[in-house]
């Protein structure tokens, strides 16, 4: 009975006017649609929010300090005079680094997976570099300080004093946490990112870049490095972009493994501070408006920094995915 | 001469292809060097009280972080509550609704929040959920997960809509639905195995995060009843303890971390089985 109704309506549906809304919101399309739209729209109204309750809530110390902020290195909460400099020192330190660390290893695992191992072993180690992706960053951080800063204090840290001690960045008191071990343990954690990425990039290489190179009488590396690699190029470093992003932000792990100290120091055995553990560690302990201003100011540059970086990386990527960064 | 080229380059060959290798090996070590540092440390430190009691005073031996595991709980279901709905719908409207630009706009801005560092949602849940009750509570800290659930929970959904072939949506309009009741009873019926799927992989997620909830659900000795309280979660309690001077807490820490790492990695397991055995891409 009722679909028999529908039918007739639906054979001439009123034209315009309150009875052809009726008709379309009996039908719910419409209302459907209208409802999801909303939703979606909520995503760039959460974003643009948070945008904006950053900056608003970054005010008085954005007209207090302006641009000095971000130059002076002076962080006192009691005088309530607050200059970022060490905290951005040393989240460009350790990212940095980290990233020097965590791209040669982690290209070289995705060409070992994409090029030389067979199609199923290669699935299943990339399904455990997935699982190390998965691994929450306050694990890491119990690792950090229980494993690795042990291990710096005893073997990484006077091995490199030993053999590269003369070098600046090595020289000074290792007391395990700092910089460098700060650095290893986000090169540990943003490497799954360029190996699923970089890796996915390469298998889609045409086979026959490959097989003209190797019938041109390349080696296989020859082959990977001087044609496979150049042609992935574009999305290898949409790769580097996202870790650099993840490396940045990241921020209990650091917090747990540099030594909170605002210091600007060319050693990277010394500890430092990043703008994520600063505003981990005094957040909730702010005491007056302007500390919290200065932590949301802090916070909002980590998020345009991050947001720009994330936004390359995503246009890279899809790039690649149409068609290939054919080198021209 | 071109003898000794044609060494060298073999030689090259032959290092290089070693030597990565050698990188994928040493990466996929480090997964089994965290599972077989927590399994050791954290299983001779795992007991029944540790799950069924609250934490001791400050330096005392014992106790365990039942609190934490039952507030980690209660702020994933909040997240879920809060997220999962958010992210379905505008997953579905990507999916079957979306126009171009607008669509393309959303998808872009979502893989952004996707990135966002998560201590920054974390303020961003401070400053709508805290400052205007002025005091940390659970709600804060299920707001900041679920802003975190949001991105991932949309493009999973997305994706696996977009696996559904038309034939479906087409025979569903063929018999007289409307665009609508094709997408509830016949579309999303289909993919639910995939979006429930890709929601549990958004939830596993943001088990594992801290730092949204340092100021926001704070932490908590005892329980917290109701949802306007400050509240323990497990992540919170592995970096308390973890960073504080006494054994006892760091092998509690190192308990709290095999059970959380093992639900994560538990649920990440089971999820992309099922998401690889269905032949769709993992998000």
């Amino acid at each position: 009975m009722a679909t028999a109704t529908t039918t007739i309506e639906r054979a001439a549906p009123p034209e315009s006017g309150p009875r052809a809304l009726l008709y379309r919101l009996r039908h719910g399309d419409e209302v459907a649609h209208l409802v999801t739209l909303i939703f979606a729209a909520l995503i760039l109204l959460i974003t643009s929010m948070m945008i904006y309750e950053l900056w608003v809530a970054s005010h008085a110390t954005r007209t207090a300090f302006g641009f000095n902020f971000f130059w002076t290195s002076e962080w006192d909460p009691v005088f309530e005079h607050f200059g970022a400099a060490p905290f951005i020192y040393g989240t460009l330190v350790t990212s940095i680094l980290s990233l020097a660390i965590a791209l040669p290893l982690g290209l070289a695992a995705a060409i070992f997976l994409a090029e030389l191992a067979p199609r199923k072993f290669s699935d299943t180690i990339a399904f455990l570099i997935d699982l190390l992706a998965a691994v929450p960053s306050v694990i890491y951080g119990l690792l950090g300080i229980f494993v690795v800063v042990p291990l710096m204090r005893s073997t990484i840290g006077p091995a490199l004093k030993s053999s590269l001690g003369f070098l600046p960045i090595f020289k000074g008191p290792n007391y395990g946490l700092g910089f460098l071990t700060a650095s290893i343990v986000l090169a540990i954690m943003i490497v799954p990112y360029i190996i699923s990425v970089s890796r996915e990039v390469l298998l889609t290489v045409p086979r026959d870049q490959r097989e003209a190179a190797l019938g041109l009488g390349a080696t296989r590396w020859e082959a990977t490095w001087k044609v496979v690699v150049p042609w992935a190029r574009t999305g290898i470093m949409g790769s580097v972009f996202l870790a650099l992003a993840r490396a940045l932000g990241e921020t209990m792990a650091v917090t747990m493994v540099i030594g909170n100290t605002p210091r600007i120091s060319s050693s990277l055995f010394s500890s430092g501070y990043t703008i994520a553990a600063a505003i981990a560690n005094e957040f909730a302990e702010a005491t007056g408006d302007m500390h919290r201003s200065a932590l949301m100011e802090l916070g909002l540059v980590l998020f345009l920094i991050t947001f720009i970086l994330n936004g390359m990386a995503r246009l890279l990527i899809i790039a690649t995915d149409r068609g290939g960064g054919r080198p021209s | 001469m071109s003898n000794l080229r044609m060494i060298w380059r073999k030689g090259l060959n032959g290092l290089m292809l070693t030597l990565t290798g050698v990188a994928a090996l040493a990466v996929v070590s480090v997964l089994f060097a965290v599972l077989g540092y927590l399994i050791w440390n954290g299983g001779k430190s795992l007991d029944l009280a540790f799950f069924t009691q609250l934490p001791k005073g400050e330096g005392e031996t014992g106790g365990g972080v039942a609190n934490a595991i039952v507030g980690s709980l209660k702020l994933l279901s909040l997240a879920a509550v809060i997220g999962l709905p958010i992210g379905l719908l505008a997953g579905v409207y990507l999916a079957e609704f979306g126009g171009k630009t607008f669509s393309f706009v959303t998808r872009y801005t979502t893989d952004l929040l996707n990135g966002a560092p998560s201590i920054v949602i974390g303020l961003f849940a401070y400053s709508v959920a805290v400052i205007p009750v002025r005091h940390f509570s659970a709600l804060a800290g299920g707001l900041a997960l679920a802003v975190m659930v949001i991105p991932i929970t949309v493009r999973s959904t997305e994706e696996f809509l977009r696996a559904i072939p038309n034939s479906l949506r087409e025979g569903a309009m063929a018999l007289g639905a409307s665009k609508w009741k094709t997408i509830a009873t016949v579309v999303i019926p289909a993919a639910s195995g995939g979006i429930i799927t890709g929601m549990l992989l958004a939830l596993a997620r943001v088990a594992g995060e801290t730092a949204p909830l340092l100021f926001t659900a704070l932490n908590n000795q005892y329980w917290s009843p109701g949802l306007s309280q400050p509240i323990a979660s497990l992540p919170v309690v592995i970096y308390n303890y973890a960073s504080g001077p006494y054994d006892d807490w760091h092998r509690q820490a190192w308990a709290a971390g095999l059970v959380l790492l093992s639900l994560v990695l538990l649920a990440n397991i089971g999820c992309r089985l099922v998401i690889n055995r269905r032949g769709v891409r993992s998000v």
